[in-house]
């Protein structure tokens, strides 16, 4: 068992969790995962590791509730216990000083792209962030961002704050901008994810990204989370989660990500209707 | 009893195992087959001639007195059975149901020379099973504690098979487990309908009684090194990882929605448990009047072929490159399967799948073989018949052609020495592998094999461990 030591929301329907796992934290390098299961019926699911603590035996978590088990994960209170945590998995982030680095984090990809900003930014790099969301309340961890790059711009889709426009257009803007970037890793969606390959590829810029595909155990085990990358088939959970984006077949992935989607819905309905009534039994109580 | 001459013990007839109706047990995950009563085990272990030089026992890997407990079956002493069996297998219960038998002890029983073999795998798992329902396990004994402690890396039967015998040779043992749940591939891989999850959590609960500790979500290389298992004052080091990264077979459209690997199909089903969906969240594809082809021919193929039956799959295909000859799965796992309806497309292989406008997979392209010379393996090399491809409609394609080598260890461990295929070379004799108190066995120094043979290594190893830690 595994205890939840904090838990606040951090964005609309995005929860920070802080979990005891000691051995974890002294591992874990940026760009690794753990598979979590909540509970004896639950699924297993990959979840990037936002952040540790050596000294308090403590990783972070920022889990987006999406389907039926983030949003149950999501429900989780400080003093909650999650039943697995595995990990840490796959390869760490590939870091070296390339000079300039550009660390571009979608929504809750942001989670997963800042340890590896940190990383970035140890290595010497000169480390851009750019921290995207839908609106204001969507852009997470732009305070740590700025405790650790030497350049931070939050951008938005509808000009609620920073940059009014997608992370690629920030992006395009920087690079035209003359200044000489070497480097650039890009979390977020899946089209989030294609459209910075697109956007680097003419300028030939190496550009990396983190798969999230459905996976099972995590260790290379099932082959459920197998991806085309330059025409060959990987296991992202142990030949990755990072890939050269331009090198990653995107269709595929985004094809195999969907292949549950009736599955999922109709669980995620099944758990909604049962809190719904959960909700309504207690109020009858009252 | 005892008076009863060879020539009536040869005129009694082999003894049918019970089975579930096939109709009946195509729509359920019970097990098939339900054991020998009292009666017929008894009559069975009467048709053993207790041959002088029992060659029956130079069958077995792991070298069970099968003579000895045939008798005591045959005079009614269950336990007395049981405790002969343990001396040498501490898995009973799991051999008697998934050891192939026919290839091993009973290929080798003189009464199966003219007639039908003596029924040893049905009779030991009559006396397991009869001690664990009937008396309760005994506890073997355990030695003075030696102050030594040692780490196995994987549930497995290798793993679980060394952890029994050093905590009784009196040494702290841990077992480390990558997933959730303890057992391996006993309880990720083989069947509910083939080996009941239960026997297995009894055997583990079992070796916990004897002091084995148990470390789930535990997977080294990443968790903990080996290397740091041994500063962290492991003495020695006993890997069992299973070889667990399927092989596909590198044909178009293999990632297609609908294609699984025999591990992920089978790992959902029977690990995560997906024939409950939605009450465990875990999914499998509907397989419900689907046409479901599964790819090989070995016993992981029949099970999940057979899972497909009971998950309503409408025609599930086995589709394998020779004929049923050379088939490597168990004759009793293929004359299950062709008792519950599933079909042999034989000396066919695949040469691409298909798939609709939205990526889902809709058929496979198969070509027609044919048998031409012995290959390396000894088995007659498969040859495609030029022009005979054909479009077989599926809607889910399974492919199970074995296992290669798990890379989690091998590069996190610097001084561990690996063949090509990614096996870890070892002393045959001794299990010992070229790093100082490092030992391995099972599948990850073997390939794909079976649970008797990793046993087997784990009860190897066990004994080499022993001997490393007191010298």
């Amino acid at each position: 068992m595994y205890k939840i030591v904090e838990a606040e929301f951090i964005a609309p329907n995005v929860k920070r969790f802080v979990i005891e796992a000691s051995k974890i934290a002294l591992k874990r390098k940026a760009g690794q995962f753990v598979i979590v299961r909540i509970k004896e019926e639950g699924e297993r699911i990959p979840l990037t590791i936002a952040d540790s603590d050596n000294s308090n035996g403590t990783i972070t978590l920022i889990v987006q509730g999406i389907g039926k088990t983030t949003k149950e994960l999501n429900e989780h209170q400080t003093g909650d216990y999650i039943i697995d945590v595995v990990g840490p998995l796959g390869k760490p982030s590939h870091i070296e000083n390339f000079g300039t680095a550009i660390s571009i984090g979608g929504g809750v990809g942001t989670a997963i792209a800042y340890p590896t900003a940190v990383a970035l930014k140890q290595a010497g790099n000169y480390t851009i962030a750019i921290t995207g969301g839908r609106s204001k309340e969507f852009v997470i961890l732009e305070n740590e961002l700025r405790n650790v790059c030497d350049e931070v711009y939050p951008t938005t889709d509808d000009g609620s704050y920073g940059f009014h426009g997608f992370v690629t257009q920030k992006l395009k803007e920087i690079i035209d901008s003359g200044k000489k970037i070497d480097f650039v890793l890009a979390i977020g969606p899946i089209p989030m994810m294609k459209a910075v390959a697109e956007t680097t590829r003419p300028y030939g810029i190496k550009t990396v990204v983190s798969l999230n595909p459905i996976m099972v155990d995590g260790t290379g085990m099932c082959g459920g989370c197998r991806a085309t990358v330059d025409g060959k088939t990987v296991f992202v959970c142990v030949d990755g989660p990072e890939f050269d984006a331009h090198q990653v077949d995107f269709e595929t992935l985004t094809r195999r990500n969907l292949a549950y989607r009736e599955m999922e819905n109709l669980s995620l309905h099944d758990y909604k209707c049962n809190l719904e009534r959960e909700i309504e039994k207690a109020a009858e109580v009252k | 009893m005892a008076g009863i001459s060879n020539k009536d013990r040869m005129k009694i007839p082999r003894q049918i195992m019970p089975e579930q109706n096939p109709d009946l047990r195509r729509t359920n995950f019970k097990e098939v087959n339900l054991g020998f009563t009292e009666e017929l085990a008894k009559l069975e272990a009467l048709r053993c001639l207790q041959c002088p030089k029992p060659v029956c026992i130079d069958g077995c890997p792991v070298g069970v007195k099968i003579n000895d407990f045939v008798k005591l079956v045959s005079e009614g002493d269950y336990a007395g059975a049981a405790a002969k069996i343990k001396e040498d297998n501490m898995l009973p219960a799991i051999c008697g149901r998934v050891c192939p038998q026919e290839e091993q002890c009973e290929a080798k029983c003189v009464v199966g020379k003219k007639g039908e073999s003596i029924a040893v795998g049905r009779l030991e798992r009559f006396v397991a099973d009869y001690e664990r329902e009937h008396i309760g396990l005994s506890k073997p004994n355990v030695k003075d504690k030696t102050g030594k402690k040692v780490a196995v890396i994987g549930s497995g039967p290798a793993g679980l098979s060394c952890a029994g015998d050093l905590i009784q040779m009196g040494h702290d043992v841990t077992v480390f487990e990558a997933l959730h749940e303890l057992g391996g591939v006993l309880i990720y891989g083989i069947p509910e309908f083939r080996l009941p999850k239960e026997i297995v959590r009894v055997e583990i609960e079992s070796l916990k009684d004897l002091g084995v500790e148990f470390k789930t979500n535990a997977v080294i290389g990443f968790t903990d090194t080996v290397d740091e298992l041994m500063q962290n004052g492991y003495d020695a080091v006993f890997i069992a990882v299973g070889a667990g990264l399927p092989h596909f077979m590198n044909i178009e459209g293999e990632n297609l929605n609908g294609v699984y690997s025999s591990n992920e199909f089978l790992t959902r089903v029977n690990l995560m448990k997906a024939y409950k969906f939605p009450e465990y969240d875990t999914p499998v594809f509907n397989c419900k009047d689907k046409n479901i082809a599964v790819f090989g021919g070995g016993n992981t193929a029949m099970d999940a072929v057979r899972t497909s039956k009971r998950l309503g799959a409408k025609n599930a295909y086995i589709i394998y490159r020779r004929s049923d000859i050379e088939m490597p799965a168990r004759k009793e796992e293929i004359h299950h399967a062709k008792d519950e309806g599933i079909e042999f497309i034989l000396l066919s292989n695949p040469k691409r799948f298909i798939g609709d406008e939205n990526g889902w997979l809709k058929g496979v392209e198969l070509i027609k073989m044919e048998l031409g010379e012995p290959d390396a393996s000894g088995r007659r090399k498969p040859l495609p018949i030029e022009g005979s491809n054909y479009i077989l409609d599926i809607d889910m394609a399974i492919i199970a052609i074995g296992n290669g080598s798990n890379p989690i260890i091998q590069k996190t461990t610097a001084d561990l020495a690996f063949n090509k295929w990614g096996n870890i070379v070892v002393n045959e004799e001794t299990m010992a592998t070229s790093k100082p108190g490092v030992f391995a066995g099972g599948d990850i120094v073997t390939g794909g094999a079976t649970v008797i043979l990793a046993m087997g290594a784990g009860r190897t190893a066990a004994k080499a461990i022993n001997n490393y830690l007191v010298s």
